[in-house]
This record gives C-alpha cells, structure tokens and sequence, in this order.
C-alpha cells in the first residue's frame, strides 16, 4: 500500500473543509453556549464514525451502540465523581468521601470495583478497554457462529435494553435513573466554566480528528477492502481463506472503542452521565446520526450527527410541541430518498456539477459505483 | 393583550411624575393592586444582567412535553401559565409583565440540561419553572448552581438535597409519609405493610424512610416484603400473589407512570379490591391526573397521602379549580404537583417584591418566610431550607377520579430533607 | 420463605402464579404475533410495531366513549365491537404504510428499521396531538373486570382469561390463514422465493401488502385486549417493543410455532424468577438468559433455515 493511497486528493480537501468546519467556522460563529452545543452533539459523531465503519463498510449495524457510549461515559464519569466527592465536599452524609447516592443508598464504604477509578490513567484506559471487552464477547459469540444482519441488530438491541435496566436496578453502584450527576472537576481543573467547556471543544476535534483517520486508515488498508468484500459477498471471502470472523470482531470492537472515547467526552462537556444515553431510544438514534450521513462516508457520519442534533435542538426550541414530527418526517425522507445520505446527496447531485463546472474530468464515476450501498 | 397600550400610557405618565419629584400616589389610584413599573428602574432592580425590560420579565417553562414523561408534566405546565396569567393580569411583578420561553426537555434528563443552560446563559430568564423527576432535577442542579439560576420545583420528591438555587414547592418525603403512615396505623390498626415501587431513587428513598418509620417509630408494626419493578413495567401479577401469600395490612404502593395503570387493572382482576377494608392500598404516586389513565373505577377506595386534593373544599382552591378549567377546559383533573407548580410563579412574585429586586441573591434571600395565603392548598411559607410547610392529608379515591379528603394534619408539617434516624 | 404457611396455602399460590405465568404468555404470544408475521414473513423490521397496538388501543377508547354515551344498554358488549374495530384501523393504516413506505424499501431491510422508527415517532406526535399527552382512561365492561374465587384461596382474574382465549384464537386464525387458506400459501412462496412466486403468477406485491396489513390488524387487536391490563397513551407502545422482538427472535423469526414457544418459555422463566426475586432482577435475568441463549443457538428455537 502505497502513501497516496491513505487519501485521495478529493478526500484530503474533504478532512480539510470539516477540519475547518470544526476548528474555524463553528467557534467563530457560535458563542460559548452554542459551540457547547456542538461539542455535545460532535461526541455522537464518535459513534457514528464507528457505525460508519461497521455498518457502512462492514455490514454489521449495532442497534447497541448507545452500550459502549454508556460504558466509557460510565467509566469517565466515575473518575470524576471520586475526585468531586471529597470527605469535606460531602461533609453532609452519613460517610462522607463516597459518592452522594451511595450514602442516599447505605452504601457505607466504596464497593471494590470503584476503586482503580480513583487513577486518571486506569480510568482513561478502561474508556477504552470496557467497552472493547464487551464488544469483544458479544462480537466473538455472535460472529463465530455466523450471525448477522437482523439477528444481530435485534440481539444488540437487546443488550441497550438490559444494560439499562441493569444499570437502573443498581442504584447504590451507579446512581440509577439519576445516572453519575454533579461532576465538577478534572484533576483539579474545573470543567463546568466556559473557558473549560471551549478548551474541551477543542480537545474534542482533535480526537474526532485522530478518530477520523484512523478511520480513514482502516478503510483504505486491506482490512477495509476485504470489509467490503465481505459485506457484499462473505461465502467468496471465507472460501478464499479468510477467517471472516475475525475481521467482523476487529471492526465492531473498534466501534465500540470510539463510541467508548465519544461517551467520554459527552461526560467532560455535559457533567453527568445517565443511563437516558445506554437504551434503545439512543441507540437507534446513533445509527439515524449515521444513515442521515451516509452510511459509507466517515465524513458524512460526522455532518449527520450535527445536522440531527442541530436539527433536534431547533426543532424542539421553535415548536416545542411539534417537532417529532419534523423529526421523524425527516428520517423517512432520507431512508426514502437520500438512502446514502448528505454523502450521497453531495457525490451524486453537488459534485457532479461542481465538475462539470470546472470542467474537469475525475475518476468520480467508476469510484461511485464501487460505493453503493450494500444490499442489505 | 387589550389591556397593553393604555398601560404603556400609565407608565409615561408616572415616569414624568417621578422626574418631576411626584410620588407613585396618583399612579397607585390606576393600579391599585400592583406596584409600579416606574417606580423600580430597570438598572436597580437588575444588576446581573437578566431579561427585564422596562415593562416585562422573562422566566423559563422546562417541562417535558414529548417523551413519556409528558403525561405527567402537562399539568405542571398548565398551571404555571395559569399563574404567569393571573399575575400579569393584577399588574405582573414589580410593574413587569412576566413573558416566559418554554423549553421542552422531552423526557431525556441530558436534554433537560441543555434547555437549561439555554435558558440560563442564553436567554437570562429570571427564574425558571420546571422539571418533574428527580433525575431532570438532578441533571439542571449543577447548570443552576453554576450559572446562579433559580429554580421552583414543583414535585414531591424523595428530600437529601438543599440547594440555594431551588426552591421546592412539593413535599419531600418525611412531610408526606410519616403521616399517612400514622394516620393507617392509628385510625386503621394496620401493621403489616408491604412496599412497592418503581425502581429508581425516589420509591427507593420514600421506601427507606417509610420502612424506618415502620420498624422504629410504630410500635407492633413490621414490613412484609419491599419490592421494585423497573419503570414500564406492565405485568404486576406475580407479585400481587406475593402479596396475597403475604396478607399485608397495608400495600404501600409508589408505582409510577404507565405501570401505575397496569397495576391497579391487575390488581382489582386479581380480586383485591381497593374499597376493602384488607388489604388497605396506601400511596403516594396516584394523583388526579393519574386516576384519569387508571379510570376511577380500577382504583376506588383506594387512599392516597400527599399536601392537595383537587376536591379542597377551602375559598382559594374552589376559586384556583374554577379558573384552572375556564383555561384548561371542563375535564381537567388537577393533581398534587399541579397545585404546586402553580404555587411557583406566585412564590417568586412575592420574594421579588420583598426583594425589591430581581436579582437571583435577593430573591434568594427574601425568599425563606415568604407566606401565600392564597394558595389552593390552604397556607404555605418557606422555610430556611427552601422547602415549604404544608399540611399533610390522606384522601380516599372515589369512582369519579377525585379524592374524598378524610384526613388532615392539625399543623403544618415541617419539612425536613435530611431526617435524623431516617438516612 | 415458605415455612410460614400450610400446604393447600401454597398449593394455591403456585396454581396462581402458574396462571400468572400462562396471562403473560398470552400476552407475549398476542404482542408478538403480528410482528412475527411480518418480521418473519417479510424480513420486515417494524419498529412502529408499538404505535400500531396503541392505535388499537385508542379506537378501543373511542368506542368506549361512543357506546357510554348513545348506547349505554350495548356497553357490556362494545369490547367485541372495539376489536374488530381496532383490527380494522391499524390494518388499513398498515396497509397504507406498506404502500407509501415499505414496499420501496424490500431490498434494503435494515432501512425499514429506520423508516419505521421515524413513523413511530410521527404516529406518537399524531397521538398527543389528537388525544392529549396525558393517558386516556379507557371503561372496561364489568363482566370483564374482578376475578373468578375457584377456591377460597385460588381467584382467577377474568381478564387474564379473556387475554388467554383471544391469544389462542388468533394464534388459530393465524395458523388457519397461514397454512390452510391460499394467501397464506402464496406468503410462504414468496418467502421463499420471490421471483420464482412471481414467475407462477402470484401477485407478490399485493400479497405482501395483505400480510403487512394483517401483521398491523394483528397488533392493534391486541393494542384493544392491552386496555384491559395496561395504560393508553401517546408512548406507551414503546413498553412493548423489546419485549416483542426478543419473543420473535428467540423463537426463531420464520417459524410461528417457534414465536410461541419462545413466549411460552420466556414468560414462564420470567414468572417464577418474578416470585423468587425482586422484579427488576428478574426481568435482568431474563433478558441474559435470553441472549446467552441465542449466543449459543442464534438461530432461535425453531428455525427453517440460517445460513445465508
């Protein structure tokens, strides 16, 4: 594999535009509220990328994404509690140093498994290996043994559903419906003021931005090609002695892994984290972000998750009474007439325009054909 | 909206008047019920900057509208337009008519926070009605803490928390267990009682206390069983032959939501019926508004404790139901936590104007000792801890959706968020 | 747990919590029938699946307004009206929906998945809009409400039976029309293979509108028998749905018997684990159980068929 073959020229302008998006356009135009926003609904975009990855490319859609988000927001949100519930911050409960809805639940002492979360660094790594463990044993049963498409989505699904009520039913360990709240500061630093929620905007890009490539690396390398040759015709890539199990676990444990790394930074920039993010409803909604993308474009899924929360938010602020109407009316619209996407509607209908324009013959149509959407 | 341009008069006037030395005598006589406009310029009464105009304030509405919890929160809605109307209808507060922004949390406690902080940072209401649940609570805590933003809250809810920036017009949970608790106990002779709830913090906390008061405060008395199903859940017929085998005095029932109605059908289909004497069904989650999903039928007899009942037969309450249904329609039913969300804009009325001031600090400071004796409950006053005294009652449920009152305590209850014996 | 108490004593608790476990079963099989026709005849994912029996639901609450208020001597009767009603009206909202939406999106099932969803969100709105964001009491005929004493300590809960004898009803209609009548023939070949079903003649478009439309009717039957036992609101439909599509899938999404073994076993587990624990845990228990089951056996219960 050659270097060039990392981007194509027309892939590199598109980094360059929503790097430009993301670190010049929104924070100029936006105020610190507003870019808040933003940084909440870019922290989906993690996920999306993932699913990008799994369902676009590798055919695998998870209708359980919201888990992994759940459990690296989980696992930041712990490490911050521990620092916030200092004895003289909780002077008030019946033990005081532990978490406030332990003591509300006669918690009297830190249950064993909170303590490594007391270590930013165990904390940081577990954001990344809880989620890739789980993603792991489900994709490892799963795969093996050769389940896919709908059996898969509706099984994931089921593990929102359980985690939730899991989650919800132990609320000495994990603070129940409430989820982890009141979150205060970051080895010292607060993250509640506004210079912190734009320094952790920011922090954020750069994430998404080294997501984005790695990413970007996995699709172009000769993993991402056997994904898609997989998706489209798996009996000729295992007869051809591939192990297709394998691939098929790598991928969704990397989802899994930046959906892990995206909870994480929804808790920085939110303060809390709550089990409303683990379920079912979330984690339709992660894949929307996605379809509404273009399930084949990492970029696209990124402009998805700001276009549906953006579009959430103003929706709900205008007509506050109405706007699931505008929301739902907008997600059959794009299965029924964007099936690929803002990516779709930009290489089929704006690109093809902008060449004719400049009168520049590219290789966009061979190229575009190779990119169709999976059959299923 | 008739009544906007000959107001705008008034207030040129009066302002002329004031420049010209005069006193707000003569502008008193236009309106005699409210204080005037002119007489609190904006600059002093709004030193941080908030949404006050010479002529209107702006506070926040945070409700769920959509999502599941917009079953509950309609009528908190509701009633504080119905105060926000009434208010601005006797002049507004400090001479400003209160305009409010209305933000939907769509039942999702993250979304609740962004609202928030819209309304905080963005729109710099001046106070902020809403949210429900303790979770939506809990997720705006920090936002109002932060942005010194001040909320009424409007639920009953499960105490162990005291914020200066909320005010909370509900009970917490010792003002509404301990006496209904009693009230069985003495005027029923029950002492077996059996716990239930929905699984989150609020049953689990009320459960706490009650089984607390139960096992240390009742002589005799002893829980059966305690027991939580996950919100939702739809299929109780297990655990009423639990309760059967078990024959509770007393089924102590925090059920919420659409699993409220899934319990009470099962459990009269079940043949134990809430009008009989054995077992007695006790709770705290089945106000008016949720007797119309369970139909009145499915749950007469049944007694509820909490601070209102839509049937008070006191002048303020037959007065507020009155005007609640000329706004809201005939078929309304008003809840305990209705009453209290309509308890919000006229508590901030009053401590503003003792303030003298928007200013969230003054407010705040005003605001412990503020009474309303116009409130459809009867009498509330703030206490230190911003919560409210208020008297505690036990009503039974009848076939038409509301409850008989058959219990009341003889004084206000003290509200008390962090009980002594009871963590 | 138990040494308080005789012997007859807790022989009548378990027949009840047997027929505990046999109420849930119904209502498993009745959630999960018009799912299993559609989601295993069509490959079809209906996630508005819930709305549908909540459009039953509310026609069940009109008609009983209509009844209480110009018929009040047919009250006792007006539940039968309700259902067929009920079938009615979410079978010809699904027979729209097929026309406008699914039937453009056959080659690309998971896409249903989202164009349903966006639809479970559109028909929620409908509903507040029309019928108010609160829940709507719906009135019960008496005859159908309190419970039968079979013995002094066994009572049976009269609706428990009602839900009991409609679920094998129309599990039997169901099965009489799928494997007795003609549609149900042409379903199966097309099911197993379209072109060849179309190439003999059979009209495989409006064949998979009639099953969508029926797989709706399905749901809003039992959306109509649910008032009895659970709440009617704009969401409500969203308490089903999980429930609903592990029932199918566990028992295996092509095989109709299949749907009712899985809601047999799962509701019988979920009912003794309910007496035994506390409800949340038992409903965690469950679930796992559930998914460690299709872990090993991913092809469900009963299964014609899985490899691709």
């Amino acid at each position: 594999m050659t270097r060039s073959s990392f981007m194509t020229r027309k892939e590199l302008i598109g980094f360059l535009i929503l790097a430009a998006v993301i670190f010049l356009l929104l924070p100029a135009m936006l105020d610190s509220f507003r870019l808040n926003l933003f940084g909440k609904y870019l922290t989906y975009a993690f996920v999306a990328v993932g699913l990008a990855l799994c369902w676009g490319a590798g055919g695998i859609l998870s209708l359980g994404q919201g888990v992994f988000f759940g459990l690296g927001g989980y696992c930041m949100a712990m490490f911050l509690k521990l620092e916030a519930s200092t004895p003289e911050n909780t002077a008030i409960q019946s033990t005081p140093g532990i978490p406030d809805f332990m003591d509300w639940n006669q918690l009297t002492e830190l249950p064993v498994w909170w303590q490594p979360f007391y270590s930013l660094p165990l904390a940081l790594l577990a954001v990344l290996a809880v989620p890739v463990v789980f993603a792991f044993i489900i994709g490892f049963a799963m795969f093996t043994r050769r389940v896919g498409g709908v059996y898969f989505a509706i099984i994931t699904q089921a593990f929102a559903a359980i985690l939730t009520i899991l989650i919800i039913g132990q609320q000495g360990y994990t603070g129940g419906v409430n989820g982890i709240t009141d979150l205060r500061t970051l080895l010292g630093w607060d993250i509640r003021t506004d210079e912190a929620k734009t320094t952790l905007y920011f922090v954020n890009g750069v994430l998404l931005f080294a997501v984005l490539l790695i990413a970007q690396y996995v699709r172009k390398s000769k993993l991402g090609r056997l994904l898609i040759a997989m998706r489209d015709q798996e009996d000729r890539v295992r007869f051809s002695g591939y192990n297709v199990a394998n691939f098929k676990i790598f991928i969704f444990c990397l989802g899994a892994a930046f959906a892990g790394i995206g909870g994480a930074m929804f808790t920085l920039q939110v303060g809390f984290m709550s089990p409303t993010l683990v379920g079912i409803v979330p984690s339709i909604e992660m894949v929307i972000f996605c379809a509404v993308g273009g399930r084949l474009s990492i970029l696209g899924a990124v402009y998805g998750a700001l276009l549906v929360n953006w579009a959430k938010t103003s929706f709900s602020e205008a007509f506050p009474e109405l706007w699931l109407l505008g929301l739902g009316g907008l997600f059959i619209a794009v299965v029924m007439f964007f099936p690929n996407g803002l990516a779709g509607v930009w290489s089929e209908q704006i690109e093809p325009r902008l060449t004719k324009l400049s009168k520049r013959s590219d290789t966009a149509t061979p190229k575009r054909a190779a990119e169709r959407a999976p059959a299923e | 909206m008739s009544d906007e341009t000959p107001k705008k008069k008034s207030t040129g006037l009066s302002r002329r008047e004031v420049l010209a030395g005069g006193t707000a005598l003569s502008a008193a006589l236009f309106l005699p019920k409210s204080l005037k406009a002119a007489d609190f310029p904006t600059a002093e009464i709004n030193t941080t900057g908030l949404a006050v105009t010479d002529d209107t304030v702006t506070i926040g509405i945070l409700h769920s509208v959509t999502g599941t919890m917009a079953i509950s929160e309609t009528g908190s809605v509701q009633a504080e337009k119905l105060a926000i109307d009434q208010i601005n209808a006797q002049g507004g507060i400090l001479g400003r008519k209160i305009e409010y922004i209305q933000e939907d949390g769509a039942s999702d406690w993250p979304t609740f926070a962004e609202k928030a902080r819209k309304l905080l940072v963005n729109d710099k209401v001046a106070s902020v009605m809403g949210c429900w649940t303790s979770a939506s609570r809990k997720a705006v805590l920090p936002v109002f803490e932060q942005h010194n933003g001040f909320l009424y809250y409007p639920t009953f809810y499960e105490g162990l928390e005291e914020s200066p920036n909320v005010i909370y017009t509900g009970q917490e949970a010792t003002q509404q267990i301990i006496a209904g608790l009693d009230w069985v106990n003495q005027t029923k002779g029950a002492k077996s009682f059996y716990l239930l709830g929905s699984d989150y913090i609020w049953p689990r906390t009320s459960n706490k206390i009650a089984r607390k008061h139960i096992e240390n405060f009742m002589e005799g008395c002893k829980v059966v069983g305690e027991e939580y199903y996950p919100l939702g859940h739809t299929q109780f017929n297990s655990v009423i032959n639990k309760i059967r085998l078990r024959k509770p005095d007393v089924i102590y029932a925090i059920v919420v939501g659409g699993s409220n109605v899934a319990f009470y059908k099962q459990l009269i289909a079940a043949g134990i019926d809430p009008s009989a004497e054995k077992p007695i069904v006790l709770t705290i989650s089945v106000t008016e508004d949720e007797i119309r999903g369970i139909g009145g039928e499915n749950i007469e007899g049944a007694y509820a404790c909490m601070k209102y009942f839509q049937s008070l037969e006191n002048e303020n309450n037959l007065k507020f139901v009155e005007e609640f249904k000329k706004m809201w329609g005939d078929d309304i039913a008003i809840g305990d936590v209705t009453q209290a969300a309509y308890l919000g804009p006229w508590l901030w009325k009053a401590a503003v104007e003792k303030a003298g001031s928007f200013d969230v600090d003054k407010v705040r400071e005003a605001s412990p000792g503020i009474e309303l004796t116009t409130a459809p409950e009867g009498y509330v006053k703030i206490h230190e801890n911003h919560h409210l005294w208020s008297k505690t009652r036990v009503g039974r449920a009848q076939a038409d959706g509301q409850y008989e009152v058959v219990f009341e305590t003889a004084e206000l209850v003290e509200p008390d968020p962090f009980p002594e014996g009871y963590q | 747990m138990f040494a308080d108490y005789s012997w007859p004593e807790l022989g009548a608790i378990f027949a009840m919590q047997g027929f505990a476990g046999l109420i849930l079963f119904s209502v498993f099989v009745l959630m999960a029938l018009g799912l299993a026709i559609i989601f295993g005849q069509m490959g079809v994912i209906n996630m508005a699946h819930g709305e549908f029996m909540i459009l039953g639901a509310y026609v069940t609450y009109l008609l009983s307004n209509l009844f209480a208020d110009y018929v009040p001597a047919l009250f006792s009767m007006y539940f039968f009206v309700a259902m067929f009603l009920a079938f009615i009206a979410s079978g010809a909202l699904g027979l729209f929906v097929e026309w406008a939406l699914i039937r453009h999106l056959y080659k690309r099932p998971l896409d249903t998945l989202l164009a349903t969803w966006g639809l479970s969100l559109i028909l929620q709105q409908v509903y507040r809009s029309v019928f108010g964001a609160r829940e709507v009491g719906v009135s019960i005929p008496d005859w159908m409400m309190g419970s039968l004493p079979l013995t002094d300590l066994i009572e049976i809960p009269i609706n428990g039976i009602f839900v009991m004898v409609l679920a094998v009803s129309i599990s039997l209609g169901v099965y009489i029309m799928m494997f007795r009548s003609n549609w149900g023939k042409q379903v199966r070949a097309i099911n197993q293979n379209r072109v060849m079903a179309g190439a003999v003649g059979i009209n495989t478009e409006w064949t998979d509108r009639l099953t969508f439309g029926i797989g709706c009717g399905v749901a809003g039957v039992a959306g109509s028998a649910f008032t009895m036992i659970g709440s009617t609101g704009p969401t409500a439909g969203q308490l089903y749905i999980v429930d609903t599509f592990l029932v199918v899938v566990f028992g295996g999404a092509a095989s109709l018997l299949g749907t009712i073994a899985s809601a047999f076993s799962i509701s019988q587990a979920q009912s003794i684990m309910e007496f035994f624990l506390s409800g949340s845990m038992a409903k965690v228990l469950t679930l796992l159980v559930v998914v460690g089951i299709l872990m090993i056996r991913p092809q469900g219960l009963f299964a014609m068929k899985l490899r691709k």
